[in-house]
């Protein structure tokens, strides 16, 4: 069994030898492993680490969410007949629209939704009310346009009123603007919470260091005085907070891994397109996988460039 | 080697220590430090290894001027230097091994002999028993010697120990006095602070005697003695 355990009571002296014997190197000049920050420090980082994952992976899915309503709606334009015009589009009124759109130059298909898909559609929500016929429903038209070279929209609107007065040919694009304007929200606030996540933990190891720094200055004096440059001591330190905040950030990583999953599910139990996913690619994950590497990194920075400085300011 | 001139020393508002103290230790001298407890003896010693600013006055070492060196200079000057300090300052959680390997690990001289080095001197100074103990499992003695082992083992140029034979019984002190003697002989400059005055008249070396805040030269051979009474 590996002897030495950092972040543990000291343990009697003749172990400890034994331990530094066997492995023929020379301990930490300046205990660090033996302050309480040790214990303390990685459950804070691991907490941030949780958090940010939370917010990386909400933020990656409504990206993506965003993305998907981008493309799925872009290209199809839906022609709402109301209800009391709906009645004289029937039949061959009908078939004359479907005709003289599709004839539009830049329209790839037009789809009349018959009533029973409406019905279907509409029935979860309306409930009896649909089937029994008793509601008036307007009637949609789905219109595929093509991307590339869109028709011009005023002439199919003109088309549209003139063979089915008072129908509306809607583009999504307020809609769709509103919901990336949101998204966009989202990402933002994710990034921030990030961002400030970052902040709490840079101020913590600072915090931490500049303790260490004060409860070992017995250790650090003696290694100045036989020839310690400042980067020596600023290694033991950043060595010691990069241990803390990789152990920290994997047990943040770990954390968030059955939260998503549990996110993931329960929005996957209600099942509709407008909900973002929370299924997250590779590429995605690599992120993720990186927030705890990044948040070790970013702990052994800041109880660099904390020493150095500190020290720099000694006489 | 060590050059003082006209150096004063006085803590914060205090009376001065040390009063206009000129000296010169030449490369490769030997020299002890004698006085009464208080004359400052430690506090001439700490500005030779750069823990003390002089109030006023030069300090040069290795034919430079202490005043103007940069945080890095000082610390490649300090390699220079092995110091047994008075209080040994030893580190609590590494092995009398560890302690002495420590300067070596600084300076990046670790690895290859050096751990056959450590244990060879450590046995030297009577601790081949003790290699792996704590210094707080140490009695005063033998911390004493892990503190000189630990202030040899980078073969420094300038060897300073204040009392370094203060735990000592007779005949460990004056082999580690021929250690000291070793060292001088292969150009290592040492300065030795100590009451012990039989062992300033064993070996016969100058000795500079700090009384009042002076400092006063005698030179080696048969020593001077200006007090009565230590006959
Ligand atoms: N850090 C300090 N702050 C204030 N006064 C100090 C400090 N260090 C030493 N002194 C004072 O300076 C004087 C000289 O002390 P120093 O330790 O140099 O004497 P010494 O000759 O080494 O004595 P000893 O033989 O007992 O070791 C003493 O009066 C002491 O009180
Ligand atoms: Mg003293």
């Amino acid at each position: 069994m590996p002897a030495r355990r950092p972040g543990r009571r000291p343990e009697p002296p003749d172990v400890m030898a034994a331990a530094s014997k066997a492995r023929g190197r020379l301990r930490k000049p300046v205990p660090l492993d033996r302050d309480v920050s040790g214990r303390y420090l990685p459950l804070l980082v691991a907490i941030m680490v949780y958090l940010a994952a939370l917010a990386l992976a909400g933020a990656l899915s409504v990206n993506k969410l965003a993305a998907r309503w981008d493309s799925g709606l872009a290209g199809a334009l839906t022609l709402q007949i109301p209800a009391e015009a709906a009645a004289a589009t029937d039949g061959p009124a009908l078939d004359a629209l479907t005709q003289a759109l599709a004839a539009t130059p830049g329209v790839l298909a037009v789809e009349p939704m018959d009533a029973q898909e409406m019905t279907a559609l509409l029935e979860p929500w309306l409930g009896d009310a649909v089937v029994a016929g008793d509601l008036p429903l307007p009637r949609l038209v789905a219109v595929t346009i093509d991307t590339g070279g869109p028709p011009d929209m005023e002439a199919l609107r003109a088309t549209a009123q003139e063979l089915a007065p008072g129908s509306l040919l809607d583009d999504h694009q307020r809609w769709l603007a509103r919901l990336l304007d949101l998204a966009r929200a989202v990402e933002i606030m994710a990034a921030v919470v990030v961002l400030l996540v970052v902040a709490a933990a840079c101020i913590m190891v600072a915090f931490v260091t500049r303790m260490g720094l004060a409860a070992h200055n017995r250790a650090i004096e003696l290694l100045h005085l036989i020839g310690a440059q400042d980067s020596y001591v600023a290694r033991q330190f950043q060595n010691h907070a990069l241990s803390l905040g990789l152990r920290g950030g994997l047990l943040g990583f770990l954390c968030a891994l059955p939260t998503l999953y549990l996110a993931r599910f329960l929005l996957q139990r209600i099942d509709t397109g407008l909900l973002p996913e929370l299924r997250l690619e590779p590429h995605e994950w690599s992120l993720l996988v990186l927030l705890p590497v990044a948040a070790a990194l970013v702990a052994m920075l800041t109880a660099r460039i904390t020493v150095l400085r500190t020290l720099a300011r000694m006489p | 080697m060590v050059r003082f001139e006209d150096v004063v020393l006085r803590y914060g508002n205090g009376p001065e220590i040390l009063k206009r103290i000129s000296l010169q230790f030449d490369p490769g001298s030997y020299h002890f430090l004698v006085g009464p407890s208080g004359a400052g003896k430690s506090s001439l010693l700490r500005m030779m290894y750069l823990a003390q600013h002089p109030t006023a006055g030069r300090v040069a070492l290795f034919g430079r001027d202490v005043a103007g060196l940069s945080r890095r200079e000082t610390a490649l000057l300090r390699r220079r230097i092995g110091v047994v300090f008075q209080d040994f300052r030893l580190l609590d959680h590494l092995t009398a091994r560890e302690n002495v390997a420590l300067p070596l690990h600084i300076s990046g001289q670790a690895g290859g002999r050096s751990a056959k080095d450590v244990e060879e001197l450590l046995a030297w100074v009577g601790l081949a028993d003790h290699m792996d103990a704590l210094p707080p499992t140490l009695s005063g003695g033998q911390k004493q010697r892990v503190a000189i082992a630990r202030a040899v083992i980078a073969r420094p140029s300038l060897l300073l120990a204040d009392e370094p034979t203060g735990n000592l019984d007779d005949r460990m002190a004056v082999r580690l006095l021929y250690l000291f003697e070793e060292l001088n002989k292969i150009g290592t400059t040492v300065v030795i602070a100590t009451h012990n005055e039989s062992l300033v008249e064993r070996f016969r070396h100058p000795v500079t005697r700090l009384r009042d805040g002076e400092a006063v030269e005698f030179d080696a051979g048969p020593a001077p003695r200006p007090q009565a009474g230590t006959a």
